[in-house]
């Protein structure tokens, strides 16, 4: 785990790290911070606790214990990673451990929504990829560079083009992944749709 | 791309702009917050020195984390204790509406905004919760979003998102007697499997969702996101709006004819188009038990858990790692498979229909000495109307603990909690690792019939041998 956490922010272009093999499809946000860690207030101790119980099944087998990923950024998934809860808990816990980037078969719609909003880029390749890549990492480690611009991965011996959705690449590159500043500077618009909304007339007693 | 859909007249009424990035910005027409996914949003309206833009949007209630055995404060768990005391210091410093224990109005959030009537059709309806989905049930677009988004929402009332796409799921026939909503949401789940909703809103459709009653309906909404589907929806008719009709905070008088006439006007049009339609027969449907660690991962009552070979590539990994964890042998029957805890709730199956036929399974009888049963109402409203009907009695006199509104044991963030490697059969929707507070714990998902069964015979029963 990396000690002084500096969340990102700004233009996200290029995310160059080791990765870290997680295998299995389906995993849920309850195994990524088990609900018991949700009693906060903020966010900020939560990497420690990321993946916990699968961890202390596994005893200190499990990837997030192992002492070769303890530098890792780049997490490598399989399909519908992230499934389940809301919770934002989830990629925090995972950023916090140090996660900058996540590739995976594919991803849970709210997890997904949510790593784009913290800044963590979640890219998708097809399923023989990421086994080759999950097959590297048995015995190698496999540092990427991940160039946003072009959505390619690339080492020293594997190269993939990574598929992201337009809108996310977009606000990677401009710095506008971070939404409020953006969603804000069209004030004016929101108090139109505010007064042109049908139902806010006949619930007017709400506002 | 889907046209003409309701999804699609809601969306394009709410979009405020296309946004440089090229998603949308939607504005949201009701927001509802609670106390687990609030407090790092309003943390960061404060760091960016922003207010809440229209704090009459926003309605609170505090649900996750409330103790269901004595909610007497400050909570016993200090951490519980804080959370809602930020809740309230939010709210008030905001001047957010929150619903408190005791209001008479405090319960699930997605329990109580139908019920308040804050729920509506044609509404954009976000919630930093999963499960808003359930909105849907009235014909508004209503989805579940992280902290930050919650935190666009309080600013700005307004979020980026990409459309969805639209996929109909149309339900032929009439479920037969002893199955239910849970079971047909249970089966779709299972049918299309737990990723095949992503990217889509599910619009269900046909006979037997037209006969379902409206909390029915939110079973079924409530679930989509089980399906992999951010949003789910069913187009408003006679039942949405009588539901609706002098609930709290409907529409009254004058205003009432107003919403009536606009909801009208709001449905899928008969032409319309969709990205995708799966159609199934309804009345072919058993009750439905799930028996792995994914909510897709479920069999007929009748039925055994499927041996590998039966499951197509895809399935196979996960059901490998479900049939160790759940100790359960492919191919053993998942009838007769013995329970140690029941739990009757959640905003799936908390509502006062499900604790009705509940009752109806277990009047007169008498819990196994080796079960312990807990029914928790999804609300106060629901607590106190279960009450009038001697609903809690009948739940009392059978064997199970009767308890005070919450999420309690669906996510086990209070003192509800599995022991070891405990069974439960749980009208809840989530039967992942350890989700009911024990890290080996296992849930079997059934419908509250099929609990109230289970609590009965101490095992995995099928509710139509009581009921018929
Ligand atoms: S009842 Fe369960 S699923 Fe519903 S909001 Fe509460 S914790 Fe979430």
């Amino acid at each position: 785990m990396q000690s002084a956490f500096t969340p990102p922010s700004g233009k996200i272009s290029q995310i160059n790290g080791q990765c870290i093999s997680l295998i299995g499809n389906d995993i849920d946000t309850d195994r990524i911070i088990p609900a018991r860690f949700l009693k906060c207030v903020d966010f900020d101790s939560l990497g420690e606790s990321v993946f916990e119980d699968d961890r202390k099944t596994l005893k200190g087998k499990h990837p997030f214990d192992l002492k070769e990923n303890k530098k890792a950024s780049i997490l490598i998934v399989n399909s519908n990673f992230g499934c389940g809860s809301s919770r934002e808990h989830a990629p925090q816990a995972l950023m916090r451990w140090g996660i900058k980037a996540i590739i995976g078969e594919s991803f849970a719609d709210i997890f997904y929504s949510n790593c784009i909003a913290i800044g963590i880029p979640c890219f998708t390749l097809p399923k023989n990829s990421i086994q080759k890549i999950q097959k590297y990492e048995d015995n190698k480690f496999l540092f990427l560079e991940i160039d946003l611009k072009n959505s390619i991965a690339k080492s020293k011996d594997l190269n993939f083009n990574l598929e992201i959705k337009e809108s996310s690449r977009k606000m990677f590159l401009s710095g506008e992944w971070d939404a409020t500043s953006t969603l804000l500077a069209n004030e004016n618009l929101i108090e139109n749709k505010l007064n042109d909304l049908p139902y806010l007339k006949f619930n007017n007693h709400l506002l | 791309m889907s046209q003409d859909t309701l999804f699609d007249k809601v969306w394009d009424l709410h979009k405020v702009s296309n946004l440089p990035g090229g998603s949308d910005q939607i504005f949201i027409g009701l927001h509802l917050i609670h106390e687990v996914t609030s407090p790092q949003a309003f943390g960061a309206l404060k760091d960016k020195n922003l207010k809440v833009k229209f704090p009459n949007r926003t309605v609170a209630t505090v649900d996750h984390i409330v103790p269901t055995d004595n909610q007497s404060r400050p909570f016993k768990d200090n951490l519980a204790e804080q959370m809602i005391s930020t809740l309230e210091k939010n709210c008030l410093q905001h001047k957010i509406r929150f619903f408190n224990i005791g209001s008479g109005n405090q319960g699930i959030v997605h329990v109580v905004a139908p019920e308040l009537g804050l729920t509506q059709p044609g509404m954009t309806i976000a919630c930093g919760d999963s499960h808003t989905s359930t909105h849907g049930a009235f014909g508004s677009i209503a989805f579940g979003i992280g902290t930050s988004q919650v935190r666009d929402v309080l600013a700005t009332q307004t979020i980026a998102m990409n459309k969805l796409k639209v996929r109909q799921i149309w339900c032929e026939n009439q479920l037969s007697n002893g199955v239910y909503a849970k079971d047909l949401v249970l089966h779709i789940i299972n049918k299309l499997g737990v990723k095949a909703g992503v990217g889509f809103a599910y619009e269900f459709a046909g006979p037997a969702i037209n006969a379902l009653s409206m909390e029915e309906r939110m079973t079924i909404c409530n679930m989509s996101i089980e399906g992999g589907a951010r949003c789910g929806y069913i187009n408003p008719d006679e039942k949405t709006y009588s539901y609706l009709k002098n609930k709290l905070c409907a529409p009254k008088n004058e205003h009432w004819n107003k919403a009536l006439a606009w909801w009208k006007s709001l449905k899928s049009d008969e032409n319309s188009i969709y990205d995708d339609v799966v159609k199934l027969d309804a009345s072919k449907i058993e009750p439905t038990v799930t028996w792995g660690i994914t909510p897709g991962q479920s069999v007929g009552i009748n039925q055994q858990i499927p041996l590998l070979d039966d499951l197509s590539p895809n399935d196979k990994l996960v059901a490998e790692e479900a049939y160790e964890y759940m100790s359960f042998k492919p191919g053993q029957s998942i009838k007769n498979t013995p329970v140690e805890v029941c739990f009757i709730g959640s905003c799936t199956n908390g509502r006062i229909s499900d604790l009705r036929v509940a009752t109806e399974v277990l009047k007169g009888k008498k819990v196994s000495k080796n079960v312990k049963a807990f029914v928790v109402p999804g609300s106060e409203q629901v607590a106190s109307e279960a009450k009038q009907e001697g609903l809690d009695k009948i739940f009392k006199d059978s064997g199970f603990q009767w308890r005070e509104p919450g999420c309690s044991m669906c996510l086990a963030m209070n003192s509800d909690k599995l022991i070891g490697n405990q069974v439960s059969a749980s009208s809840s929707n989530r039967n992942f690792k350890g989700r009911q507070g024990s890290p080996s714990g296992r849930t079997l998902l059934m419908s509250p019939a099929m609990v109230a069964a289970a609590a009965i015979n101490g095992k995995v029963s099928d509710v139509r041998e009581f009921i018929n």
